[in-house]
């Protein structure tokens, strides 16, 4: 073999290998991006839960609005979204609840949220550790204005329009 | 229970197209980084030829042909079992396997009479053996991934793992010395001229059953603590576990005389703990526990001897191997001169002396490698590493359920974490221990045990990346697994 031909393949092969890796970076940038752009689309449910002031805002400029969706915005189950529709949402570490939450701090069959005219309510069901409507404890029946975070145990839900 | 009935305007279209956009299944990525990955290995392997038999024989395409036609059989699985696996997982790891067997011939071919080089046979000597171990292995993963059809569903056996998991630990430790040591460390069971590393399979079943058994504590470990220097610090009783697995791990370290191991079950438990709770303490606490135990062994060894000698000795090598380098120092120290030898570019494949270095098929293959690519070849192959590594931790944080976050995220650290106790062992950036090299190293039991990781980090990327609004995914989500969290609603995931 000439000295030339296993030189080139020598070299040759070095920068094939990095090819192959840039090619894989390629393959992966492009996945990135596709997850980078589509977490910019929706809101970040962490920081929403971290800074009340942005959780306010929507609030404020969507109030009137129907809620849509319940977001759980902090907690194991932080980033789930349910699409609200007619039928109330019942809310525990029962297997058979709507949002079956596994929190240390939840009850069994820990609350309830029920619409009533489009307006939804929140109710406790006689849950341990109680439920929060922003800071105060629910006891009967509230209303639930559009971002303002229900909290059980770690787990904080959120209206969304 | 509960029906969208009214449909929910703009978040959910920009939700729907997202989910879209992601579901791309990008099989076809895959397949052609896997072509060009085989292209490599059969590029590797005339280079070699070249360079040692001066010539090209026609048969040289076999291994990567024989290779290749197995991972192409893996991707159909994967095309067909899981469609939404990551793309980069498979190619990254066929080209770190097809370069090992490659090297493993290179050497074969340099130990044969050169009259019989041109006629070796694919099936034959060392080379031949990792590649018949690869076919198996690979096998073995496409078995794994078909029948796991969700990886929540291994948390069913998560205790029976666990306990498994120590059992193969523990097994070479109390084990006669004659079946289960080999060069000083006692990590095997040898049966026959056949042995099998248990602890290389003790790693994934002891990871699911720390995945388990973190996600049932995270929330004492992470709400109960006390806080002393601005770190929270957990309370005494919650560290019982993690007290006994630091134990169980020194005990490795005594007993079977093998740091690299108990290094590689220690950091596992401590990161996974770390994903769980996202407490830098735990960090801290683990950092501390381990250099103080691997201190304590040290001094123990130097002043007592027995079961501590083993360490103190390696230890030893590790602060000045040039002060025995024709006896104990004399693996290091080739590696190290092997290392200098290939300097930036290498001596070419083919061009090395591998076969100076003792242990070259094993521990040693990073320093045999990089005798003959280079530092620049070599980074490229750390670079591969740290791919693999990443999308496994990318495929963590795309999950959506507990389990599968740490069971990806512990498995990714775990092989990152191997690559830096060997390769920072024969660089001597720590003390040399007995760890493989994975997917390039000799040897069918970590092969087959890091395929099967693989195959795990496969399933779990797919169910991160398989799309979870609409019907269809509703409908491609296998049944008979656990109960889903959430009944009777549409759910979707806001966060990617």
């Amino acid at each position: 073999m000439p000295e030339l031909v296993i030189t080139v393949a020598r070299f040759g092969f070095l920068i094939l290998l990095w090819i192959f890796v840039f090619t894989v970076v390629g393959v992966i940038r492009r996945d990135l991006f596709a997850g980078a752009r589509s977490g910019r689309l929706v809101a970040a449910p962490r920081a929403v839960g971290a800074s009340t002031g942005q959780a306010a805002k929507p609030a404020k400029v969507k109030r009137g609005r129907a809620a849509h969706q319940l977001v759980v915005t902090a907690g194991q189950l932080a980033g789930t979204r349910i699409t609200l529709g007619e039928a109330q949402i019942t809310i525990g570490r029962a297997e058979d609840s709507t949002l079956v939450i596994t929190d240390d701090y939840a009850s069994a069959r820990h609350a309830r949220l029920v619409p009533r005219d489009g307006q939804w309510f929140v109710e406790d069901l006689g849950s341990t550790n109680g439920t929060y409507l922003d800071r105060a404890k629910v006891t009967g029946p509230t209303p639930v204005p559009l971002g303002v975070p229900i909290r059980i145990g770690r787990t904080s839900l959120e209206l969304r329009p | 229970m509960t029906v969208a009935a009214t449909p929910a305007p703009s978040p959910v279209t920009t939700g729907g197209e997202s989910g879209v956009r992601l579901a791309r299944s990008r099989r076809n990525a895959e397949l052609s980084l896997l072509l060009l990955a085989m292209v490599l290995v059969a590029a590797y392997g005339a280079t070699v030829e070249a360079n040692l038999l001066d010539t090209v024989t026609p048969d040289f395409w076999m291994p990567a042909a024989a290779l290749g036609a197995v991972f192409l059989g893996l991707h159909l699985v994967i095309r067909f079992l899981a469609p939404f696996a990551d793309p980069a997982l498979l190619p990254a790891v066929a080209l770190l396997n097809g370069l090992g067997v490659g090297f493993l011939r290179r050497i074969d071919l340099g130990e044969a009479a050169p009259v019989d080089r041109e006629s070796l046979a694919i099936f034959a000597g060392i080379g031949g053996r990792q590649l018949a171990w690869t076919l198996a292995s690979v096998i073995l993963a496409a078995g794994l991934l078909a029948i796991m059809r969700d990886h929540r569903s291994v948390s069913r056996y998560a205790y029976t793992l666990g306990l498994a998991g120590i059992v193969l630990v523990m097994l070479p430790a109390v084990l006669p010395r004659s079946i289960s040591e080999i060069n000083g460390a006692k990590l095997w069971i040898r049966v026959g001229s056949f042995s099998i590393q248990p602890g290389e399979f003790a790693k994934l079943a002891l990871l699911v059953f720390f995945a388990y058994y973190l996600v049932r504590k995270r929330e004492v470990l992470s709400l109960a603590s006390r806080r002393f220097l601005g770190i929270d610090f957990p309370r005494g009783r919650d560290l019982g576990p993690v007290v006994v697995v630091w134990l169980i791990s020194l005990l490795v370290l005594v007993f079977e005389k093998d740091l690299g191991t108990s290094l590689l079950y220690f950091g596992m438990f401590v990161v996974t703990l770390y994903i769980a709770t996202e407490r830098v303490s735990w960090l801290l606490i683990g950092l501390i526990l381990f250099f103080g135990g691997a201190y304590l062994a040290y001094v123990l060894g130097e002043m007592v001897g027995g079961p501590f000698a083993n360490f103190y000795l390696r230890a030893e090598i590790w602060l000045d191997p040039f002060a025995d380098p024709t006896d104990k120092g004399y693996q290091l120290v080739q590696g190290l001169l092997a290392l200098g030898t290939g300097g930036l570019f290498g001596a070419g494949p083919g061009g090395g002396q591998p076969e100076i270095l003792p242990e070259v098929q094993n521990d040693f293959i990073f320093a045999g490698i990089g005798e003959e690519i280079g530092l620049f070849g070599l980074s490229a192959l750390l670079v591969v590493y740290l791919l693999i590594v990443e999308r496994g931790l990318r495929a963590a944080l795309a999950v959506r359920d507990s389990f599968g976050k740490l069971l990806a995220g512990g498995l990714a650290f775990t092989l990152g974490l191997q690559v830096f106790v060997i390769v920072g062992g024969i660089s001597k950036l720590i003390p040399l221990t007995g760890q493989t090299t994975p997917f390039l190293s000799a040897g069918g039991s970590s092969l087959m045990a890091n395929w099967l990781l693989i195959a795990v980090l496969l399933r779990v990327s797919d169910g991160a990346r398989r799309p979870v609004s609409g019907s269809a995914g509703k409908a491609a989500r296998p049944t008979g697994g656990p109960p889903e969290q959430l009944h009777g609603a549409p759910t979707e995931v806001i966060k990617p």
